[in-house]
């Protein structure tokens, strides 16, 4: 069962002087599980995941992420995960092609792997017309999904996703959802933050930041029978009225 | 190191596709080596005189002629009377009036004495002293000529030597200043730019979370830069030798290695800007107020310093551009080789070093 957890944190705390913005956070996330982490804005979600993928130091508390810890093996857990930010990962003056070409590269991919990957990219979205088209040209669903295949272009064991689907219509996060699930399928793990909470349906377990603690962690319809809700969002909203702290 | 040609890869691409700033870039040193050699120049020619010949004898004519003959004057016409002089130094007509009073021969030959007026529009000062100085001496070119033909005992004749610029061209003045500006504007501020858009858009996150050594994204994002200095630097000097005829009298290729190091200092400085700005606009504005504006009036090519205030000419000496215009003038003009700027190289060599830490340890501190 052990071999199986890809994140495991324990008392995770980070602090900028005297604020305390992550909390002695402690859970596991399994393999190839769809893990939410809930919360609302100014709760301490976008910090802890910061930490887990190496972009900054705890405070103190212990994390490993792909089994290697973040405090000492910063540069092994980098190559070994993939990141989707909420301004999207792409560069829109590139053209899609040169966009897979250069995150390829930048992970260290061999030119034949580059080019192999990149083509099966092009026609499982069914961009192959758009492949010299820049970035800035293609709706807005599109660069979503791109954004992801590019996220996990070098195939990592574990992908963070940072409100991957801000801005964007129902249906079309939807069928963002359908990838990830495609994602997951494979044994890729994804570790997803969001604000949507009807998003928190759809993953295997959830975990929800208030004020910088991890107030409910469990599956979605565990947690709405535990705190009396019919959705996510009522129990989300249960747990969030206690809220001292607002988003700045 | 694939890492990092795919990074460089991707920077050209960048800068390729915003032709706009590309066409500024390249362009713009071409524009202001032109408008500063050709348009521009400190220097008077073709000023407008009068002159007002109460004499005319055979030593006025002469003068006369000599004095229209100079590239420096373009005689208006022969005034009659002293009220018309006041009429067009008013209008603007004329900058500088010579008056000859009258028996100017006579008094020459007689009493080996005469007088000369110069009256001149000082509303410019520098322009009224250069005219001044020129006629004067025209004057005194006369003077000796005539005074060589009587062959008078104890005569002191001044020679003047212009050493390394006998006619004094401006253009000398302005290749190392343009020079070093375009390199700050390209270098500084581009630098600076690039890496805060990527702060602004979000992509630098992207580049912290992936394998790329953060050192490296920031080198990546220089190495451009420092091409397109290349090759502005070495249009800048086919244009100045061919077009401006300003000689390259010292070796190219230490022209060419200081080139680069002040390169290097001004990418440094980009570099540390762009660890403090946090967006483009900010960049851009210390760019220009903390680093282009002391460039232009402290480093000396366009102020001596040697004239400022004490306060104002140590600060100069922080001013990186004060050092590789010394070393420009130096080699280029002056033809010396490194033994005559070895201690200006050394400065230069030190700030790199300085700026170049302090932005490696700013950047670093961001991780944190």
């Amino acid at each position: 069962m052990s071999d199986d957890k890809v994140i495991t944190a324990n008392n995770l705390t980070k602090k900028f002087g005297d604020f305390t913005a992550v909390d002695h956070i402690s859970f596991d996330v399994h393999k190839g599980e769809i893990f939410g982490f809930l919360g609302a804005n100014g709760a301490g979600k976008t910090t802890a995941m910061r930490m887990l993928c190496g972009l900054s130091l705890p405070t103190s508390g212990e994390a490993t992420v792909a089994g290697f810890d973040v405090y000492k093996e910063n540069e092994k857990i980098k190559k070994s995960i993939g990141y989707m930010s909420q301004k999207f990962s792409l560069y829109e003056d590139l053209t899609v092609k040169e966009n897979m070409e250069f995150y390829g590269g930048i992970y260290h991919m061999t030119d034949k792997f580059i080019k192999e990957k990149t083509g099966f990219i092009l026609e499982h979205l069914h961009l192959e017309k758009e492949a010299n088209a820049l970035v800035r040209s293609l709706p807005l669903g599109w660069k979503q999904k791109l954004a992801f295949s590019v996220a996990i272009f070098h195939e990592p064991g574990i992908v963070f996703l940072d409100e991957p689907t801000g801005g964007v219509d129902p249906v079309t996060r939807r069928e963002f959802w359908n990838m990830i699930y495609e994602a997951a399928d494979r044994g890729i793990t994804v570790f997803v933050t969001t604000h949507y909470m009807d998003e928190a349906e759809y993953c295997n377990r959830v975990s929800i930041m208030v004020d910088g603690r991890i107030e409910a962690l469990d599956t979605p319809s565990q947690l709405k029978k535990t705190y009396e809700a019919t959705s996510m969002d009522e129990v989300f909203l249960k747990l969030a009225r206690k809220a001292v702290r607002t988003a700045d | 190191m694939k890492q990092f040609f795919a990074f460089v890869r991707k920077e050209f691409f960048h800068i390729w596709r915003d032709k706009r700033t590309m066409f500024i870039l390249l362009a713009m040193p071409i524009v202001q080596i032109i408008i500063f050699g050709f348009a521009l120049t400190n220097e008077v020619k073709n000023a407008n005189i009068a002159i007002l010949d109460n004499s005319k004898d055979a030593a006025t004519a002469s003068l006369t002629t000599q004095l229209d003959a100079s590239r420096y004057f373009a005689l208006e016409r022969n005034i009659v009377t002293y009220k018309q002089i006041e009429e067009e130094f008013r209008k603007g007509k004329i900058k500088l009036a010579i008056i000859f009073p009258q028996h100017f021969g006579e008094d020459l030959q007689h009493f080996n004495k005469a007088q000369v007026q110069l009256i001149a529009d000082a509303a410019d000062p520098n322009t009224a002293t250069q005219l001044t100085n020129y006629a004067t001496a025209i004057v005194n070119d006369y003077q000796n000529r005539i005074t060589n033909e009587r062959k008078l005992p104890y005569t002191i004749n001044t020679e003047m030597r212009m050493l390394y610029n006998p006619q004094l061209k401006g253009a000398f003045n302005f290749v190392p200043g343009v020079m070093a500006m375009v390199l700050l504007l390209v270098c500084t501020m581009m630098t600076a730019i690039t890496i805060v858009k990527e702060k602004e858009m979000g992509t630098m996150e992207i580049m912290l979370v992936s394998p790329m050594v953060p050192q490296l994204v920031v080198l990546a994002k220089a190495v451009p830069y420092l091409i397109l200095s290349s090759i502005n630097i070495t249009s800048i000097l086919l244009l100045s030798v061919f077009a401006l005829e300003v000689p390259i009298n010292g070796s190219i290729l230490l022209l060419g290695f200081e080139s680069i190091l002040f390169t290097l200092v001004s990418l440094s400085l980009g570099l540390l800007i762009s660890s403090g700005a946090a967006s483009q606009q900010t960049a851009m504005f210390i760019s220009l107020i903390a680093l282009f504006l002391p460039t232009l009036m402290l480093s000396g090519f366009m102020f001596p310093v040697e004239n400022m205030p004490l306060p104002l000419r140590i600060i100069s000496n922080i001013v990186p551009a004060k050092w590789f215009y010394i070393i420009i003038k130096s080699v280029m003009i002056k033809g010396l080789g490194i033994s005559g700027v070895w201690k200006e190289t050394l400065i230069m060599a030190g700030m790199m070093i300085f700026f170049l830490t302090m932005a490696i340890k700013k950047f670093k501190i961001r991780l944190g």
